[in-house]
């Protein structure tokens, strides 16, 4: 269980990214924050990641207060981030560097698997597509079995067919151990494709605008015409959001 | 998704076997444009030394003051078969690859500190940028007070040329370290060592290894100053030696091995930084320097 309350943060610039954010996120849920280009996205996860501080309120995980990155939370950032000095094996071996080496090797190698690279493991990050590169970046989050796992836009730097496969094999990833998934996206399609609940944002600061839960029958399909209902409900909302921000901003 | 699809589609196991060809048509080319690179870096030198060889032989020139390259070639063998040769080589080498390997300690040390301590850089660097504008040969008096005439006060000059190159380029490298890799080690919980010797040094590692070649370069250079203040064996005083006693083709013989020599250096720390620059993939990494 994932707690966040009164959430602030303001850059030491003065800039105030996030407000008053508060939400819950259920063990095992699969939450979706949408919200456009500079809403704070990225700076709530840094959060919870506990790569950064917050100013005011706080963020707790099964009850204690997340004040620095924890072995139970898991990250995969927008870009793969891959050491490009190291095989992708070892890229993975990254995040379990305190076990016996064996066990690094047997728990590398099955997730590997599990997102289908058993066989690259030994190539160099350079040697990889986009997609690869973002489905290692994945394993090195998993191989530490973390109980949530926080994904910024992961797939927004791929092209749409690429993006889908991963989107599925996300999916089938999450049954295996079921982590709390907590998706940053813009891609609303995205969202409604993976989400249990999707969390719409308003921008600066940043701060939840609403929160709909999403029932939908998994496998979904994106012509659906429920699925496309929602999908043009969200939309407007995201519109609402922008447009609310815009005449914030002109009439003050 | 699972639309059936008229395109044709290329079966998994032939794709392979396509890529698979493709790499191993690559590699003859390889070998046989490094060897023209290879040519036409010799096409100068030879054509000027051939030029120079035939202008003294038909008398156009006299080789007094610019002996030719046979005459050099004679007077190093002369100093091969009498043994001097040898032992200032050895001298010369010893005193370069001391200087280096204590250069290169303390400036990969102190570099690591000062690019990593925002609090370490502000108490040395000022002091170490100040030291670096003092011309080499000014130390030369007092390394000789401090460290005596003999060996010692020729390494630490050696090793004060050696050192900055490498202090300088190491902690700028490290700070410029992309905070995006920084992050994946602290969201693994990394210790401070950890991050230093995990992610930033292996980060900084190219930049590294050519601030290594510059520091052997200026290694080089430092050990003739060394030299030149008062040594009994080394090319540094061969040079000296051929100087006080005349002989422009015992300068000239120094200084081609001073050359050869360097060189060799460079491409042996040249080729230990390729082998371990495998994974870089920069524009034009794949053509190294030859
Ligand atoms: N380090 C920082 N210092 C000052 N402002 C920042 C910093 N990082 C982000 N911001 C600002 O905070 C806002 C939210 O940024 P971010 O969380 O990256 O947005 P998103 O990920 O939703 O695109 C942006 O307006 C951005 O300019
Ligand atoms: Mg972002």
């Amino acid at each position: 269980m994932l707690d966040i309350r009164k959430l602030q943060k303001r850059y030491p610039n003065g800039f105030l990214a996030l407000a008053d954010f508060s939400l819950s996120v259920k063990q095992g849920e699969i939450l979706a924050i949408v919200g456009g280009s500079g809403c704070g996205k990225s700076t709530l996860l840094r959060l919870i990641a506990g790569l950064d501080q917050p100013t005011a309120g706080s963020i707790l995980l099964d009850g204690t207060t997340v004040l620095a990155p924890r072995p139970e939370i898991g990250v995969v950032f927008q870009e793969p981030r891959l050491m490009p000095w190291l095989t992708i094996s070892k890229n993975v071996a990254f995040g379990i560097r305190h076990l016996p080496i064996e066990e690094q090797n047997q728990r590398v190698e099955r997730v590997l698997e599990r997102v289908g690279l058993a066989t690259l493991s030994q190539r160099w990050p350079k040697e990889l597509s986009g997609g690869q590169a973002q489905r290692v970046a994945l394993a090195r989050a998993l191989v530490g079995q973390p109980e949530v796992l926080l994904l910024d836009e992961p797939y927004s730097a791929l092209d749409a067919l690429t993006r889908h496969d991963l989107q599925e094999h996300l999916l089938k990833l999450w049954v295996d151990q079921r982590p709390t998934l907590i998706l940053v996206t813009h891609d609303i399609e995205e969202a409604l494709f993976l989400a249990d609940r999707i969390v719409v944002l308003q921008p600066q600061p940043g701060r939840v605008k609403s929160s709909f839960p999403v029932y939908l029958e998994h496998p979904r399909q994106r012509q659906d015409s429920l699925f496309l209902e929602w999908r043009s409900k969200l939309l407007a909302e995201l519109n609402q959001a922008a447009q609310a921000h815009e005449k914030s901003t002109l009439s003050a | 998704m699972n639309q059936e699809s008229s395109l044709p589609t290329t079966p998994p196991d032939k794709q392979s076997q396509w890529s698979g060809g493709k790499e191993t048509i690559e590699s003859p080319n390889r070998w046989k444009k490094t060897g023209e690179t290879w040519l036409i870096g010799l096409l100068l030198p030879v054509t000027l030394t051939l030029g120079w060889e035939i202008a003294v032989v038909q008398g156009w020139s006299s080789d007094r003051l610019l002996p030719t390259v046979s005459t050099i070639l004679n007077t190093l063998w002369d100093l091969v078969q009498s043994g001097e040769l040898p032992t200032h080589i050895a001298n010369t080498l010893q005193r370069v690859f001391l200087g280096f390997v204590f250069g290169t300690l303390t400036g990969t040390v102190l570099g690591s500190l000062s690019g990593y301590w925002p609090l370490v850089r502000q108490l040395l660097d000022p002091t170490l940028q100040a030291l670096r504008s003092i011309p080499s040969i000014a130390w030369v008096p007092m390394f000789i007070l401090w460290f005596g005439i003999f060996e010692t006060s020729k390494v630490v000059l050696i090793a004060v040329g050696v050192f900055f190159p490498i202090y300088l380029s190491l902690s700028d490298a490290l700070r410029s370290v992309d905070r995006k890799l920084v992050e994946v080690g602290q969201s693994f919980r990394f210790q401070h060592h950890e991050l230093i010797l995990r992610i930033l040094l292996p980060a900084t590692l190219p930049t590294y290894l050519v601030s290594l070649r510059t520091g052997l370069g200026l290694g080089w250079m430092f050990v003739v100053a060394a030299e030149f203040m008062g040594a009994e064996y080394g090319l540094g005083y061969l040079l000296i030696d051929g100087q006080q006693t005349g002989r422009p083709a015992v300068i000239l013989g120094a200084i081609v091995i001073f050359a050869l020599l360097g060189k060799l250096t460079d491409w042996l720390v040249a080729l230990l930084a390729g082998c371990w620059l495998s994974w870089q993939d920069g524009f034009q990494t794949g053509e190294n320097h030859a």
